[in-house]
């Protein structure tokens, strides 16, 4: 110690405590900072990386470019991850019909198959979420689905109506509605926020809270029976009013027509 | 009941002169009667003659939706706790077990869901209430595009037309009630209109909401006001409104025998007494199936309501429709004035122009009246191409109207449409100031049109499709002539002449200049009545020369 003290004042000291607390904040942040979620490069694995770069060129790169760095037509796929890549490709929105204010889901026509090897291949070019397991994405919780709907009228009611119906976005681009839409693809699309969905990693929503949102999203899309009878969309108001005239007032009417013209006449010579 | 007594005491009645009722229907009426005096009562009125027409019953659809309102609505009071008071709800709708809520919002869920027929009342009671506005506008209409509204029944006019006014905030009051997410987002929307309103707004805002939004008194008070104090008004205004109809009588048609002086129909009893009881059975009946078809107001669907959550679609019921098109299309704009007090234009100005668009016609039949200088009785309505600048102002208006309600519900049109929200937000606001310019002229010349087809017919006949050779080889169409009550229905309307200025003179030569008012008031009223606005009806000598000819036109 009495080495140490004496050097205390060495014109070099000062640097040698330099590179000491540098060594120590990059140890720290090593040792603490959360794991990137690289994928180990398995020789199985770096398999269905070729075969999802060949599908890449195929159906991808002309606008994403050979690599996924992206050109004047699409983004860089870089850290978009796999989670990214299923989603939009499952969905049928990947690869894009044509450009547009949002791209349109439609008929998806890759194999799963293809598009695990496709999110392979853009999960290799850069870290970022992953496709999750159905235990992710399924609650066990039992009342998930009130849970869910309080998660779901919070954040993300404002754009996809409070029952999932969607809803317009502005200049043509719009909240599709989550009728039918696959558990998986709901979590992907909470993790990822794609197109002009804003994204909720697990730093502002865990994982239990987007496993709840599935959970409700499903039970008020698929399961529920209407207890009022036909739901007319469930739109709100503007199709009540449409219903009420055309068939309230219009019925109304048609009746008084009716009435109007099954009278007592005298009769006519 | 002595036959002496009856005399000296009440000679007027017939029943009393009798030794005896024929049995105890009569006698039971005779107690009534000799208490009550309903016997003269009924005999001026239960022979009313009413015309026979099925637009004279959409004002009857009003009267019963109402009626149909106030027994639903007396059936969810049994039920309903106007609280703001903080719960969890326990209750059978496992999507929203253990949630917290309001009693108000949990007791709707509780007549949803638990109380028998509670669901299927609540939504009659408010099927009923989109039905009951929808027929009061088009009864207006109706009143409106036939001249119904001329004198005698301005008044009258005045009351419907506040009795419209008060059904849509009763309305508004109504749905707000529930306090789930749609509603509260309504009463939200309601709260920043009244901050807008210049130095008073933050004044009521606090008054109204007895502190911040939203506090928890607003829901008490709303239901005060909607099922005690505007119902009591609408009430009163409904009963001197079917008083006034009794007393004018109803208008008609034109047609032979049927003058300003006489109704043409049939009477109250039996004929009308019967329809009209039908009819309420009939419209209680729709009424109930639509309810029991279709979901109106799912609240257990929009979950209670929290200032921090909202769903898209939040639009108000339709007759409020054409306030939100108005903000929604109004642009952002924000001045400040005398040091920082902040004017919010963008909701201050669609806040202003709301009641100027319902003003504007309840006091039509004032300015028609004044520009018309027209002071006689009418009870022969109008048809509508008679009156083409009347009409053509009523489309504008109606016109407008839906404008508006497109523009609030923009993003459903931007969904279902495929359009932009932005593009459709500047139709409309393009769209508010043309579109009624642009129905109005296709309107008015449309009504043109069709008085030059009623001349046509009146001169010529219908065309029977039926091809003559003339001997010289000629082929013509021949026209078969009307029927005289056909020719006597389109010839019936009057066709004013516009009112002239003052001659510029008076009779003793002195310049006699004419106010702005007066050369205002002459100038619409050639646009009424003037030389572009009717088409001059077939005169008699016209059509005795035409019949003379050769049969053939």
């Amino acid at each position: 110690m009495k080495k140490l003290s004496a050097r205390r004042r060495h014109p070099l000291a000062a640097l040698v405590v330099l590179l000491l607390a540098l060594a120590a904040t990059g140890g720290l942040y090593a040792a603490f900072a959360p794991a990137e979620k690289a994928q180990a490069d398995t020789s199985a694995q770096s398999l269905a990386i070729d075969e999802g770069k060949k599908l890449f060129a195929v159906g991808c790169s002309s606008c994403h470019g050979l690599n996924g760095q992206g050109s004047s037509d699409g983004p860089s796929l870089v850290g978009v991850g796999s989670a990214a890549v299923d989603f939009q490709v499952g969905t049928g929105r990947m690869p894009a019909q044509q450009p547009g204010a949002q791209v349109p889901s439609k008929k998806n026509i890759y194999s799963q198959t293809q598009i695990d090897q496709m999110a392979a291949f853009v999960a290799s070019l850069g870290p970022g979420p992953v496709i999750p397991t159905e235990e992710q994405y399924t609650a066990t919780d039992a009342n998930a689905v009130a849970k869910g709907g309080e998660l779901f009228r919070t954040n993300c009611a404002q754009c996809h109506n409070f029952a999932g119906q969607g809803g317009a976005l502005t200049k043509g681009k719009y909240a599709p509605s989550l009728d039918g839409v696959d558990p998986k693809h709901i979590y992907e699309a909470m993790q990822t926020g794609p197109q002009n969905m804003p994204s909720f990693p697990d730093t502002t929503m865990p994982e239990e809270q987007k496993k709840q949102i599935v959970a409700f999203v499903r039970h008020t899309t698929n399961d529920e029976p209407n207890p009022g009878g036909l739901a007319l969309g469930s739109l709100g108001p503007v199709t009540e009013g449409l219903f009420g005239w055309i068939f309230g007032l219009g019925a109304l009417i048609a009746v008084a027509i009716w009435v109007a013209a099954h009278t007592t006449k005298a009769k006519k010579s | 009941m002595s036959s002496t007594s009856g005399a000296t005491t009440s000679a007027s009645k017939p029943a009393s002169t009798r030794a005896k009722p024929a049995n105890k229907g009569e006698a039971a009426v005779d107690w009534v009667d000799g208490r009550l005096g309903i016997y003269t009562l009924a005999k001026s009125n239960l022979r009313k003659i009413f015309p026979d027409h099925w637009s004279f019953m959409l004002g009857e659809i009003c009267l019963y939706s109402f009626v149909i309102i106030i027994l639903t609505g007396v059936y969810l009071t049994l039920f309903f706790k106007p609280s703001m008071a903080e719960v969890v709800y326990h209750g059978p709708y496992t999507p929203l077990e253990g949630i917290r809520m309001s009693e108000a919002y949990a007791s709707t869920m509780n007549i949803s869901f638990e109380i028998r027929g509670g669901l299927l009342i609540r939504q009659i009671h408010h099927w009923a209430a989109l039905v009951f506005v929808a027929a009061m506008l088009v009864h207006m209409m109706r009143v409106f595009f036939t001249g119904a509204f001329r004198k005698p029944r301005e008044i009258n006019w005045v009351f419907g037309f506040l009795l419209l006014v008060l059904g849509m905030f009763d309305g508004f009051f109504g749905y707000s009630l529930p306090d789930d997410l749609l509603s509260g987002t309504g009463i939200r929307f309601m709260e920043g209109a009244i901050l807008a309103v210049p130095i008073v707004g933050t004044y009521i805002q606090m008054f109204l909401f007895g502190g911040q939004f939203p506090g928890t008194d607003i829901v008490p008070r709303f239901f005060t006001i909607h099922v005690l104090l505007i119902p009591g008004i609408m009430l009163g205004l409904l009963v001197a409104h079917l008083i006034l109809v009794f007393y004018h009588k109803h208008t008609q048609w034109a047609g032979p025998g049927k003058t300003e002086k006489n109704v043409v129909g049939m009477p109250l009893m039996p004929v009308y007494m019967a329809k009209a009881g039908g009819f309420f059975f009939l419209v209680f009946g729709v009424i109930s199936a639509i309810s029991a078809i279709a979901t109106i107001n799912p609240i257990w669907a929009y979950g209670p309501y929290r200032p921090d959550q909202v769903s898209t679609d939040a639009q108000p019921d339709w007759y409020m429709g054409f306030s939100e098109g108005l903000i929604r299309v109004m642009p952002g704009w924000e001045i400040s004035v005398w040091g920082g007090h902040t004017l919010n234009l963008g909701v201050m100005i669609p806040l202003a122009i709301f009641p100027m668009v319902l003003v504007a016609i309840a006091v039509y039949p004032f300015i028609e009246g004044w520009i018309t200088g027209d002071k006689r009785e009418h009870h022969i309505l109008d048809r509508p191409r008679n009156a083409p600048v009347r009409t053509a102002l009523g489309a504008a208006w109606i016109s407008l109207y839906l404008v508006l309600l497109v523009g609030g519900g923009n993003d459903l049109f931007a969904t279902h449409f495929h359009l932009s929200l932005n593009s459709i937000t500047y139709f409309v606001r393009v769209g508010f100031f043309v579109v009624p310019v642009v129905v109005f002229f296709i309107t008015k010349r449309w009504c043109l049109g069709l008085q030059r087809r009623d001349k046509e017919k009146v001169l010529h006949g219908r065309e029977s499709g039926i091809i003559k050779r003339l001997p010289h080889g000629e082929f013509v169409e021949v026209h078969t002539p009307l029927a005289a009550k056909d020719l006597h229905t389109l010839t019936a309307h009057d066709q004013p002449q516009p009112v002239e200025l003052p001659a510029e003179t008076d009779e003793n030569g002195v310049a006699r200049k004419a106010g702005v008012l007066a050369k205002t008031r002459a100038k619409l009223s050639e646009g009424f009545y003037g030389e572009g606005a009717q088409i001059a009806k077939p005169t008699a000598e016209e059509f005795r020369e035409i019949e003379s000819g050769h049969g053939h036109h």
